[in-house]
């Protein structure tokens, strides 16, 4: 594969990411403001319009471009090096274009890279398949207000009063909530990872923000606790940017991992009602963004 | 409900006037802060931006910038998350006799409290409406610390017109967020013990 080409896939499918909501995500918008009144109507009416405004002159939906999460599964022609090159290039003359704000700066010292590479940055994961010529990238961007309130709960936890149990886990799922109020921009998704150990607990709640909001979850307990915890979570009444309201989050979707029996992680990743998530893949050697 | 329009530099009569709920337009020239700034404003004596912060409204946003010609054009401004900076906002507002902050998710009891004191409010903006808000962005006048703190961080002195917000904490000692928290946590103590 060429590395210049597939870069050039990359920078459209950044520029996509960033100034072009996806249907999903914008029909569950919708769907929460014809439900909502008075200035949690008009806040949902204000996000609309953004978004509609972003998509015609393309332009990023918000200032906050956030982390580049990007997942790529490649056939064995295509080495993950090149992905990673590729990505770190097409995140670079993105934020030449201004489709990317400069987001990636030094841990300690502050000091910006100036194209949103760095240690780290953009984070690539890349997945082998058997299947030649196989191409399948999947993005999320994900601003800093909604990633600061993200938590990560070991249980038993004696606050909540939770233990090692579903009702354990749905009070954490809650409690996050809570915590959150508007800070991540509700309304949002939240994501869940239940099981695992640290690091592992949370990637499965930031994989489950590649899921549709309206994919239904294919485990029928699951699925009866990502409707249930919809539900309750909404009836908080933080509301759009938390001024009060019906809709705080419009998803919640939930991921398990085995775990050692010591450890009990709950993890929860806020997604923002800026929810930029896009894919591209191959087919016959030509790219099809969804 | 007809929104109130603000113009800066904006006194104190008319900012004690302003009650939770109020939608205000503000136009006028503001200065964008975040961290770094805020550490700045607190640690040193700031000259450059201290004839602007009387009177004037500090918005929190690191835009998106492009390069017009020889200036700088806005090209995604929303609000970004306030309460980073509880800890310096009510010594900015005492100190520079600030009038007002715009941000998003509110913030604490002292700038609250330094709100009521020397007569400021908090606006809140809704988050992640940068295209609609850089639009409000007419003219960048100025910048400062630009080198230093990059570009999210750095002063844009913003000329706006009719920039849309929200009062939601005023100069009497209320906060929306405070209320809101409290009527959530509550709830959710309800709704705790129907989980099984």
């Amino acid at each position: 594969m060429d590395e210049r080409q597939l870069t050039a896939w990359l920078l459209e499918l950044i520029r996509r990411t960033s100034t072009d909501l996806p249907a999903d995500v914008e029909a569950a918008l919708v769907a929460a403001r014809d439900r909502e009144e008075g200035r949690a109507r008009s806040t949902l009416d204000w996000i609309l319009k953004n978004c509609a405004e972003a998509r015609a002159r393309s332009m990023p939906i918000c200032q906050d471009t956030g982390t580049l999460i990007l997942h790529v599964e490649h056939g064995p022609d295509v080495g993950p090096w090149l992905i990673e090159r590729a990505a770190r290039a097409a995140a670079a003359e993105a934020t030449r274009q201004s489709f990317l704000r400069p987001n990636a700066v030094s841990p300690v010292s502050g000091k910006n890279s100036g194209d949103n590479t760095g240690l780290g940055a953009p984070f690539v994961t890349c997945h082998g398949v058997e299947e030649p010529g196989a191409l399948r990238a999947s993005l999320v961007l994900k601003g800093g207000g909604c990633e600061n309130v993200g938590i990560q709960y070991s249980l038993p936890d004696d606050r909540l009063g939770a233990g090692r149990d579903w009702r354990g886990v749905k009070a954490c799922i809650l409690d996050a909530a809570l915590q959150a109020q508007g800070f991540g921009c509700a309304p949002g998704v939240l994501g869940v990872g239940v099981g695992g150990d640290r690091a592992t607990s949370y990637l499965e709640s930031k994989a489950q923000l590649f899921r549709r909001v309206d994919e239904v979850n294919p485990d029928p307990e699951l699925a009866a606790v990502e409707a249930e915890l919809l539900g309750k979570v909404n009836q908080l009444g933080v509301g759009p940017m938390g001024f009060g309201g019906q809709t705080t989050v419009f998803g919640v979707k939930l991921g398990l991992r085995h775990r050692v029996p010591a450890s009990f992680f709950v993890s929860v990743s806020y997604m923002c009602w800026a929810y930029r998530r896009r894919s591209l893949r191959l087919e016959r050697g030509q790219p099809v963004y969804g | 409900m007809a929104n109130k329009a603000i113009r800066l530099p904006v006194d104190e009569a008319a900012i004690r006037a302003l009650a939770v709920g109020d939608e205000v337009e503000i136009s006028g020239v503001m200065i964008t802060a975040r961290d770094a700034a805020h550490k700045y404003m607190v640690e040193s004596d700031a000259a450059e931006v201290r004839e602007l912060l009387r009177g004037g409204i500090i918005y929190h946003c690191g835009p998106v910038v492009a390069r017009d010609g020889a200036g700088w054009r806005f090209v995604a401004a929303g609000p970004t998350t306030s309460i980073r900076e509880e800890p310096y906002e009510h010594e900015v507002i005492r100190r520079y006799g600030l009038r007002g902050v715009i941000g998003k998710g509110g913030m604490g009891p002292r700038t609250l409290e330094a709100c009521k004191l020397h007569g400021a409010v908090y606006l809140h903006a809704i988050g992640g409406l940068a295209v609609l808000l850089a639009q409000a962005v007419k003219q960048v006048r100025a910048v400062h610390r630009l080198e230093e703190f990059g570009p999210p961080e750095a002063m844009w002195v913003i000329e706006v017109e009719r920039f849309p917000a929200v009062v939601t904490m005023d100069a009497h000692g209320r906060s929306l967020h405070a209320e809101v928290l409290e009527r959530s946590t509550a709830r959710a103590r309800e709704l705790m013990r129907t989980f099984t």
